[in-house]
């Protein structure tokens, strides 16, 4: 049984492109687009890693993981920011929300998948 | 014996001409030719409705009975024109900066627009001008008959037939088409002036003619005039009584000035005031001409027709009686043309009265909200005005038929002037003295008109068809001094001169005394403080305080009342006066003032006030206001008022900075995250093209793979990378507009054409919900000289938008053009929700989105749109207050633009 994923993300290209890779590796992956509701599919399905954008509709992707690491039971959970905003003060910005990895877009296939193997640890 | 048919043709056929006449002077004026209708000519002959039926016919039956006194009634007029110019000068100014439309509502603007004023003031007016109207009825029917009756000697029979309606019919049918055309009663009624302005040439040719016959055809010269003059029994013999003389003459000057039909023609429907100075001369002279043959006309009259004829009607019977047919019938349409005119310009005097004054009134009680909320304002004025009209003429039709047409022709106007003098008082005394107060003026006006009523208009009917021949002889419960005739016991008396006599000095008398022991409203003292020294100082009382209205409310309310393009041209006129662009102005003081004129010139200054109190939720009058009226002295006024234009100039050049500072705040904001915003928009293409590059090129390393994902993904990253080159596109076509860089195609074209391409791009290949499109394609029929190309590209671009973010359930896009000015303009406007106040003028800058919306773009296309709109040398803006998101594109015309 694979590991599960959640890949919150609105551009419909990335989310396929995302789910194609790591579907093939073995992982259960699933997907969400809207940002005002993505807490309450977090709670609801308990991912092992979520895959998290910024520029989301309805919420940031900063406030999102904000809230996400002030939950009891979310605070550790990892996760991978990607965005497409290339500027270092949004790293920092990241960084400060308590992001478990951050990468920006267009990124490298491979490097996802090693990722997100990684913070899902053994 | 002519006949009747032929009558009726001529009198249809000249019915036919001054149609066109006034068709014609609309359409020039909708053209913008009104050079010629602006002549001081016009006005002065407009001004000639005061000579009605009454003075064409009746002056001379009036010379034949009583002598020169005819001369008294034109006499009035005459001294109020050269002795009293300045009163008229002050009136006028008054008139036309106040926007007032009668004389009801000068009255109300004046006494703290009192809405109960008005409406008493529309019911004495009514009432005073309807049996004027049943005396024009009554000659046109005895002017028919005249020729129906071979022998002057035999009375002409006063038959009530089927003349008289047909004349009324006829005469509401053209007041209605050309008196009610546009809702403001302030503009000016080309179409109707100019008819009216014919009739008075028609009128005066037609005696100059008669008299000119009289005189050199039948009496051989000037000098055997004179003498039969002399010779004549009942002329020679010229009573002079001097109390009536100045009565009458007094009487007459009252009239003038407060008639409500000269009231529209003098005040309402002047142009420039200075064509009041060329009338102060030119009036009199055109009065003159008309009385000058008179006399002459009566003795000759009096000589050649049998004893019985009707003096009334010599100058119809002494041309028959000669055998010049052609004469009579000029002499009949001169007298016809009196009667039209008068009648026209009354009814719109009085449905201007009645509309504003009584129906609104009730109208806006009825529905207590319904300025701000309920349906279309213009449609009920517009009605109300037309209903009244017809009741109007059918009022004085009404009269004519009860009053059994017996009376002399000249009685009956007589009692109309008394009643009508009646708001004299109250009008001099409000222009005058700031003393004057509503209390005063209500019971003056009404104490007068019941004693009128009551000694005059009452008793015209004769004994025992209103007043019991009992009362009339005897006095109320036998009471002798209150007999109509006799009051106080006063004997003796001409009963005209009695009754006004009487209701003029207890008018007076109660207009001074009342106005004296009551205490004014603020408001009545800022009006009265603006009409006494109209003339004088500028500006002067606010009577608003801006800020708790929504302009946007005001601008639907408005829009209204004026119309859209009315009522959008003056907010932006507004704004700009405040140094602000676009359509919304601040809700200050001033800019209430200026709406609040701008809407009395529609329905009048009372109900103006109470739509507009309504809205912004009572009236303040603060302590400067108040010390401001009171303040006499002349320097201080000056002073203060250098300060205020120094301190206008202040708030002006903050509000000026402080719009600017906003904007630069916010475009720094901006600015920083448009870096953001482009790395945004271009990693996200770039994201899909190298993962599923990536994949395409790891295929098959691994395994099988299916051919259709292969080809699928393969189609991801060719839609990409056209998004990614549309991207770059727009940001290079935005740069090149921005640096002014580009060369434009100017070509020629259809505005319908444009459109319809622009619709026809816009469908395609767009799969999102269906947008229904409403176009008036008869009004897009206009030229354009421009860059077609790029004005279809920002007509693409806002029918696209409507597609994408019109939220409604039943998405609709009306595109609205209109032109005919300097200017262009197309409306785009959609049924959704519309733009937030705040976010309207940051849509246009680059990546501007509204909300959260991320329906595909970038967010180029309005910026672009500005860009190429000011390339165009036009404009394109949101147009608030529409219900949904609206925009407007202006373009010059197509003269402004080939003249560049």
């Amino acid at each position: 049984m694979g590991k599960h994923v959640l890949v919150i993300e609105d551009e419909p290209n990335i989310v396929e492109a995302i789910r194609f890779i790591l579907h093939r590796d073995g992982w259960r992956v699933d997907t969400h687009s809207d940002g005002a509701t993505a807490l309450e599919a977090l709670r609801a399905q308990r991912p092992d890693v979520v895959i998290l954008d910024v520029m989301l509709p309805g919420r940031s992707g900063f406030e999102i993981l904000r809230e996400l690491r002030s939950e009891d039971g979310l605070a550790n959970l990892p996760v991978l920011m990607l965005t497409a905003r290339g500027q270092a003060k949004d790293r920092e910005t990241a960084e400060r929300a308590g992001v478990s990895r951050y990468m920006t877009k267009p990124f490298s296939n491979a490097e996802v998948l090693a990722a997100v193997r990684e913070m899902a640890g053994p | 014996m002519v006949s009747l048919n032929l009558l009726a043709v001529i009198c249809f056929g000249y019915v036919a001409f001054l149609f066109a006449v006034a068709f014609a002077a609309e359409r020039a004026a909708a053209a913008g030719r009104t050079a010629w209708l602006r002549s001081p000519w016009v006005y002065t002959l407009s001004l000639s409705i005061y000579c009605t039926a009454w003075t064409f016919y009746g002056a001379v039956g009036y010379a034949a009975r009583s002598g020169l006194e005819f001369l008294t009634i034109y006499l009035g007029p005459t001294l109020v024109m050269v002795g009293w110019w300045w009163g008229l000068n002050k009136l006028v100014h008054i008139g036309r900066t106040q926007r007032i439309t009668s004389i009801a509502d000068l009255i109300s603007s004046r006494y703290g627009k009192s809405s109960l004023l008005a409406a008493g003031v529309t019911v004495l007016a009514v009432v005073g001008t309807t049996p004027y109207i049943a005396l024009q009825l009554q000659s046109v029917t005895l002017s028919v008959a005249a020729f129906a009756q071979p022998d002057p000697a035999q009375p002409v029979p006063a038959d009530p037939s089927a003349t008289a309606v047909w004349v009324a019919v006829g005469l509401a049918i053209f007041t209605v088409i050309f008196g009610t055309r546009n809702l403001d009663a302030n503009e000016r009624h080309h179409g109707v002036v100019m008819a009216i302005a014919v009739e008075a040439v028609v009128k005066l040719f037609a005696l100059l003619a008669v008299g000119v016959f009289v005189v050199w055809g039948i009496a051989g010269g000037a000098g055997a005039i004179v003498e039969r003059i002399q010779a004549s029994p009942e002329l020679s013999a010229w009573r002079i009584d001097g109390a009536r003389w100045a009565g009458l003459t007094f009487l007459a000057a009252a009239a003038f000035l407060c008639l409500p039909r000269m009231f529209q023609v003098m005040v309402v429907e002047l142009e420039d005031e200075r064509h009041l100075r060329t009338a102060s001369w030119a009036f009199p002279l055109y009065v003159f001409l008309i009385s000058l043959f008179v006399v002459p006309i009566a003795v000759v009259g009096l000589e050649a027709l049998p004893a019985g004829a009707n003096p009334d009607l010599f100058v119809l019977t002494v041309p028959l009686a000669f055998g010049q047919e052609g004469l009579a019938f000029l002499a009949f349409l001169g007298g016809f043309s009196a009667a039209t005119s008068m009648v026209i310009v009354a009814a719109i005097a009085l449905s201007t009265m009645v509309s504003n004054h009584i129906v609104m009134p009730i109208w806006l009680r009825l529905t207590r909200r319904g300025a701000s909320v309920s349906g279309d304002v213009r449609h009920v004025v517009m009605l109300a005005r037309r209903l009244s009209i017809a009741g109007v003429v059918f009022l004085g039709y009404l009269y004519y038929r009860l009053s059994g047409g017996g009376a002399a022709l000249a009685a009956i106007g007589l009692i109309a002037f008394a009643g009508i003098a009646q708001v004299l008082p109250a009008m001099i005394g409000g222009l005058f003295w700031r003393g004057a107060t509503r209390n005063g003026a209500m019971a003056g006006i009404a104490g007068g008109f019941a004693l009128w009523l009551y000694t005059l208009f009452l008793p015209s009917f004769g004994p025992d068809v209103v007043l019991p021949a009992a009362l009339m002889a005897e006095g109320p419960f036998g009471i002798g001094w209150l007999r109509p005739y006799a009051l106080f016991g006063i004997e003796g008396l001409d009963p005209l001169i009695h009754s006004v006599l009487w209701s003029l000095s207890i008018n007076t008398v109660l207009f001074l005394a009342v106005s004296l022991a009551s205490f004014p409203e603020p408001l009545e003292r800022l009006q009265g403080a603006q009409f006494v020294s109209a003339l004088g100082t500028p500006g002067g009382a606010r009577s608003w305080q801006g800020g708790a209205v929504q302009t946007e409310d005001l601008m639907v309310m408005a829009q209204r009342i004026l119309g859209p393009s009315e009522a959008q041209a003056l907010f932006r006129r507004e704004a700009a006066r405040q140094g602000l662009g676009g359509y919304l102005p601040e809700a200050s003081p001033e800019f209430l003032e200026v709406l609040e004129r701008e809407l009395s010139g529609s329905v009048g200054a009372a109900t103006a006030h109470a739509m507009l109190a309504q809205m912004v939720g009572g009236m303040q009058v603060s302590v400067q206001d108040l010390l401001a009226v009171a303040d006499e002295t002349a320097q201080i006024m000056e002073y203060s008022a250098r300060l205020e234009a120094q301190q206008e100039e202040l708030t002006r050049t903050a509000r000026q900075l402080r719009e600017a500072n906003e904007k630069l705040t916010r475009l720094s904001v901006q600015k920083d995250a448009f870096l953001s915003q482009i790395s945004h928009e271009l990693r996200t293409p770039m994201t899909s093209i190298r993962a599923f590059s990536e994949i395409l090129r790891e295929m098959g390393k691994d395994g099988p793979f299916d051919p259709d994902d292969q080809a699928r993904y393969a189609s991801i990253i060719h839609d990409e990378a056209i998004r990614l080159t549309r991207l770059l596109d727009d940001l290079l076509d935005l740069s090149v507009l921005e640096n002014g860089q580009v060369s434009l195609n100017i070509r020629e074209g259809t505005l319908s054409d444009l459109i319809d391409h622009a619709v026809a791009t816009a469908a395609a290949g767009e799969d999102g919900p269906d947008l229904r499109i409403r176009r008036d394609r008869g009004a897009e029929r206009l030229p354009l000289v421009t860059d077609l190309d790029r004005l279809s590209q920002v007509f693409i671009n806002l029918i696209a938008n409507a597609r994408k973010y019109c939220l409604s359930e039943a998405p609709q896009l009306t595109i609205r053009a209109g032109g005919g000015g300097a200017w262009i303009t197309v409306d785009f406007i959609d049924n959704g929700q519309g733009i937030p106040r705040e976010q309207q003028d940051m849509i246009f800058e680059k990546f501007a989105r509204i909300g959260d919306q991320e329906a595909g773009g970038a967010g180029l296309g309005l910026a672009i749109c500005r860009e190429i709109m000011a390339r165009l040398g036009g404009t394109i803006a949101y147009l608030p207050g529409q219900g949904g998101a609206a925009f407007r594109v202006r373009l010059p015309a197509r003269a402004a633009l080939a003249a560049q």
